[in-house]
């Protein structure tokens, strides 16, 4: 392929083209107004959100259902550190990102001018890897780098900062078809060895258990991990960010695990003599009583080889693609059968729970949210904030099919709007539903305008009680319930707000309301706000 | 415990703080470092005396080799170590006192590297215990400033680390 002479901005845009990329989301400035007036040449869609953080959480929205790096773009100085917390956010949570940042013109770097920030410096410690460019002829191999390190093992965001001068600098042009890091060569397959040990030690489990994360939709593995828990009768539960890995229908299904997780799934955890943990890296909330798995056998699979043992001692590590590994343990497993196990796990399932009820002119959450579930379509991609109204839609929700995203390792409010819109952007066809508090939403409702520009029907579901809820219980039950800084007086009236924007809006205030408005709002073709009212002393587990 | 921890890397800027940067995040203590180039100038090493666990040591490993510039991490064994400091120390030294010194700096084969009227400079390259030794031998006479660099250290034999 021959090269060809071009601006470095107008390199940028063939070298997203290159990529693949359609959609971007982003937040111009004066910084990176010379890629801005190329991209406009370019079929490539440009989001143009209210706030950048935002356009990183809609880039990890969107990243998450294409699995493919996605693509935010901010300015430099405040632009850049706005976008900060998307960046961290979606190195915690492992997701596939190319940020793009404008910075003041090279000879300038250092002399603290204006809206000059060191941002691969501020990032350094939430990126994968980051550039700084000052050579305009490494642009099409630093893009091409970029993305496949964002891609490939362990994905994480990738942070290429473009200084003024760089983008107006002329290059002769030849996107790289091939990447070669000497330093970067993710593991895929998994050790053999391995593979024949964690088989033996299934083999001789009576009580095996597996803990998927979100290193199955990493690798794209939901079909496999299924093939897998069948083949050999193994019990199921989901951190977090594994949840609607598996069909909550599935009789092998018992939930999510850890401190705000349910009963079963706990049990499971505390009661199995093996622990296969799939693509999960044993967060400090997933797995709250790790001391009592020292003695069991662990094996970890994993993408990240620092993952194992960082939190929990592994007796057999397995690094690699949890995609290819999963194939290899299908090839070598057997029928094996653990009825009693599951009848135990079964036990503990069973086992009623205290009927959900609430105060008089409130919706209880848990019931509104299991209503919600009954009449979603089979494509529908959940989107949670963070808070009460996470824990609550992660443990009712009960997809049995579609998707569940949310902001798992970070906890980061504010992600659940944007991340919708940028799903929905990734996935029109696709049922989207944000569901968030009422602090929550004040940090992201800004979006609202973004969906109605660029016509983003994403549906919102407000669960608001007036308060910083999970703080709230916080402060009731470790601080007695001195309760400070956690009052929402002052939010606006939402259904006000939302018709502002021009989205149609309803308040319930009532379960046996709930039915009806849940079908309207799904009926509803453009962008959609329920509010659900919460009681302010609603527990985040029972 | 502690440990040498010889690291390969690309010679970027930056490259540096990012090792750095993750040595205080992950809150890995760094007793020593020293840079410098290959023989290819393409890759630098980095040697880093770091102290702790076994733990540690295996996230510091397994920490640095996900950071990209990074092209290998080598823990050195302790028993099959090269290892040196340079160290340059400017001392107090009366006109009357020069031949004691001199017969100091030839015992420890350190260089003398600079002399004045009142002081003299010794130049000595050791393991980090000899230097040590070194110095208690030069306090009584006066140390008005010492200069050392870090670590630099080599697997002994045959083997290197490419």
């Amino acid at each position: 392929m021959a090269s060809e002479r071009m601006t470095v901005a107008k390199a940028m845009v063939k070298a997203l083209t290159a990529e693949g990329v359609k959609t971007v989301f982003g937040y111009p400035g004066a910084a990176i107004c010379p890629f801005y007036d190329e991209l406009i040449n370019s079929d490539i869609r440009h989001i143009l959100v209210r706030h950048e953080a935002n356009g990183g959480h809609a880039a990890s929205g969107y990243a998450r259902m294409t699995r493919k790096p996605a693509v935010a773009i901010a300015t430099s100085g405040p632009g850049a550190t706005n976008i900060i917390t998307a960046i961290a956010t979606a190195y915690m949570d492992s997701i596939p990102m190319v940020v793009i940042t404008g910075q003041v013109s090279s000879e300038q770097i250092g002399r603290d001018v204006f809206q000059e920030a060191d941002i691969t410096g501020a990032a350094e410690p939430f990126v994968k890897h980051s550039y700084l460019v000052k050579n305009p002829a490494e642009v099409p191999v630093i893009f091409k780098n970029a993305f496949y390190i964002a891609g490939t093992g362990r994905p994480g965001p990738v942070l290429i900062d473009m200084p003024f001068d760089v983008q107006k600098a002329e290059i002769d042009f030849e996107y790289p078809e091939t990447v070669d890091i000497r330093s970067y060569k993710p593991s895929v397959q998994g050790n053999k060895l391995q593979i024949k040990r964690a088989i033996a030690a299934i083999r001789n489990s009576k009580k095996p258990l597996i803990c998927a994360g979100g290193g199955i939709f990493t690798a794209g593995a939901e079909k496999l991990l299924q093939q897998f828990m069948q083949l050999a009768d193994i019990p199921v539960v989901n951190t977090m960010m594994g949840l609607s890995s598996v069909p909550a229908d599935n009789p092998l299904y018992y939930g999510m695990i850890g401190m705000h997780g349910v009963k079963c799934a706990n049990y499971a955890i505390n009661h199995c003599d093996l622990l296969i943990l799939l693509g999960a890296r044993v967060g400090d909330r997933a797995v709250t009583a790790i001391n009592r798995l020292d003695g069991i056998t662990v094996i970890h699979i994993d993408v990240d080889p620092a993952e194992i043992g960082k939190n929990l001692a592994a007796t057999i590590p397995v690094v690699g693609d949890v995609r290819y590994i999963l194939q290899q343990l299908i090839e070598q497993a057997e029928n094996y059968d653990h009825y009693d196990w599951r009848q135990e796990l079964n036990t503990v399932k069973n086992q009623s729970e205290p009927k959900a009820a609430a105060k008089d002119g409130f919706v209880n959450p848990k019931e509104f949210i299991k209503r919600l579930a009954k009449k979603l379509p089979s494509d529908v991609i959940i989107s949670a904030d963070v808070g009460q109204n996470q824990i609550w839609t992660c443990n009712n929700i009960e997809l049995k099919s579609g998707r569940l995203i949310t902001s798992g390792g970070m906890g980061t409010m504010g992600y659940s709007v944007p991340a919708a819109l940028g799903a929905k952007a990734a996935s029109p066809m696709s049922e989207v539903i944000a569901i968030c508090g009422d602090g929550s939403f004040q940090m992201q409702f800004m979006e609202l305008a973004t969906m109605i520009q660029h016509d983003i029907p994403v549906k919102i579901i407000v669960m608001s009680n007036n308060r910083l809820g999970m703080v709230r219980e916080v402060q009731t039950n470790a601080y007695g319930n001195r309760l400070t800084a956690v009052f929402l007086d002052g939010s606006p009236d939402f259904i006000k707000l939302a018709e502002s924007y021009g989205i149609p809006a309803k308040r319930v205030t009532d379960i046996k309301d709930a039915d009806g408005a849940i079908d309207e709002m799904l009926g509803a073709k453009g962008c959609y706000l329920l509010e659900a009212r919460v009681a302010e002393d609603e527990k985040t587990i029972l | 415990m502690k440990h040498t921890i010889s690291i390969l890397v690309e010679n970027h800027a930056g490259v540096l703080a990012r090792v750095a940067g993750l040595f205080a995040r992950r809150g890995f203590n760094i007793d020593s470092l020293a840079v410098g180039v290959t023989e290819d100038e393409k890759v630098s090493r980095i040697t880093i005396i770091a102290d702790g666990t076994a733990y540690t040591l295996e996230q510091i490993e397994k920490q640095l080799n996900k950071l990209i510039d990074v092209i290998k991490v080598r823990h050195l064994p302790t028993e099959e170590l090269l290892s040196r400091e340079l160290v340059l120390i400017k001392v107090s030294c009366l006109p009357s006192q020069r031949a004691e010194l001199i017969s100091i700096a030839e015992i420890a084969k350190a260089k003398i590297s600079d002399i004045s009227v009142n002081t003299m400079t010794l130049e000595l390259s050791d393991s980090v215990s000899r230097i040590k030794t070194f110095e208690e031998l030069l306090r009584p006479y006066g140390i008005k400033e010492t200069v050392r660099t870090g670590s630099i250290a080599m697997q002994k034999g045959g083997a290197s680390m490419k």
